[in-house]
């Protein structure tokens, strides 16, 4: 698999939400409008890419016995990183995400990337597959929001479109799922053609 | 490269290794991050005030100081306004615990005389779309220039004059709640002489 394929294939062919089905805790929690969903989405993806790197720089070092508590603590550590950073200088939406920043480190995205990829791979093409995986969740958590957000607000990106109330439904857990499940017959469809 | 043996000595050494670089990693960025968490929380108060009072030339984050409650069982912070040495106003932030989930914390800017000058949420947790809509101005406006002395703080479906917001009448009842015991400790000797 070439460098491409390693950054492109969790856009649509390995998507992490619509296809490996990983992650759904904060897919469907903070995904209620498109500026939360891709605030975690890069947040995640931060994680992910520095997370891979790390990993498969150490693997060397790393007993088979003891790997997952010491990529959990490297997880760990990456995950504070950014919760202490966003609350220090992107204050509104780390409000917004509140607990689900440090629930980054039990997204199984990220250490299912570290076992099953970084941990046998060099450290470019893990820092590429974490990155293409990461804007694949972006991907699908921007998308789920733009969605939600538009059905259940009217507005886009925080922009009201038309001053009225939308189905409140999409707003709600409900919603989520039936969006998401939207989203992932379309790219089922999609990859059938493809 | 050949993966290490997990022996007992490798394996402790490479979990201790592991957690000192990790804890001194998060110890830089920790020492880095303080003075700009505590900068933007600190910001976020002083707007919060600014929002509520009329215009003032002293810091009201510095004057803080607390009243107790009507029931005397807790505390709430007051922010006093002071413009050229006169009290033009009160910041009090209060809360109800009666929200639909957690608490509901407001920021109540009040005249000196008790009327409300204007109101702003500060933390909830209330349901997107539902009582997340009382931070619209639709619902916030009713209260300003209202003094509850005459204004009666329930919601209409309880015999009060407040509209409750469409399918969130608990929250509506919450916010009047808080409202009114910031302005129940506020007449009962939190003014600010």
């Amino acid at each position: 698999m070439n460098n491409v394929q390693t950054i492109t294939k969790g856009f649509i062919k390995e998507n992490p939400v619509f296809v490996l089905l990983l992650g759904m805790c904060p897919t469907l929690g903070v995904s209620s409008s498109a500026i939360n969903g891709l605030g975690m989405g890069l947040a995640t993806t931060f994680v992910l890419l520095m997370s891979n790197m790390v990993i498969s720089l150490v693997k060397g070092f790393i007993p088979d016995k003891v790997r997952i508590p010491a990529y959990i603590v490297i997880i760990a550590s990456f995950v504070t990183v950014v919760d202490l950073v966003m609350a220090a200088f992107a204050q509104e939406v780390h409000e917004q995400l509140g607990i689900f920043i440090p629930l980054i480190v039990v997204n199984c995205i990220v250490l299912g990337r570290a076992e099953a990829f970084a941990s046998k791979n060099n450290v470019v093409s893990s820092a590429l597959d974490g990155l293409g995986m990461g804007l694949g969740f972006s991907f699908a958590l921007t998308m789920l929001g733009i969605i939600r957000e538009l059905l259940g607000n009217l507005s886009f990106f925080g922009i009201k479109l038309v001053e009225a109330d939308g189905i409140l439904l999409f707003i709600l857990p409900p919603g989520a799922f039936i969006a998401l499940g939207f989203l992932i017959a379309f790219v089922n469809r999609i990859k059938k053609t493809a | 490269m050949a993966k290490k043996e997990s022996t007992l000595f490798n394996m402790v050494f490479s979990l201790v290794v592991v957690a000192i670089l990790s804890s001194s990693v998060l110890g830089y960025v920790y020492e880095i991050t303080k003075e700009p968490i505590a900068e933007a929380l600190k910001a976020k108060k002083a707007k919060a005030i600014r929002e509520v009072v009329a215009e003032f030339d002293n810091n009201p984050v510095e004057d803080m100081y607390k009243i107790p409650t009507v029931d005397a069982t807790d505390s709430l912070e007051i922010y006093p306004a002071i413009m050229g040495g006169t009290n033009v106003g009160n910041a009090i932030r209060t809360y109800s615990p009666n929200g639909y989930s957690g608490n509901v914390w407001l920021m109540v800017g009040f005249m000196p005389d008790g009327t409300i000058n204007k109101i702003s949420v500060l933390e909830h947790k209330e349901t997107p779309g539902l009582g997340s809509k009382m931070n619209d101005d639709k619902f916030k406006n009713q209260f300003l220039g209202k003094n509850p002395a005459d204004f009666n703080l329930k919601v209409k479906k309880d015999g009060g004059q407040v509209d409750a917001l469409s399918g969130a009448t608990i929250t509506s009842r919450a916010f009047g709640q808080a409202v009114q015991q910031a302005y129940d400790s506020y007449m009962k000797g939190g003014k600010h002489e």
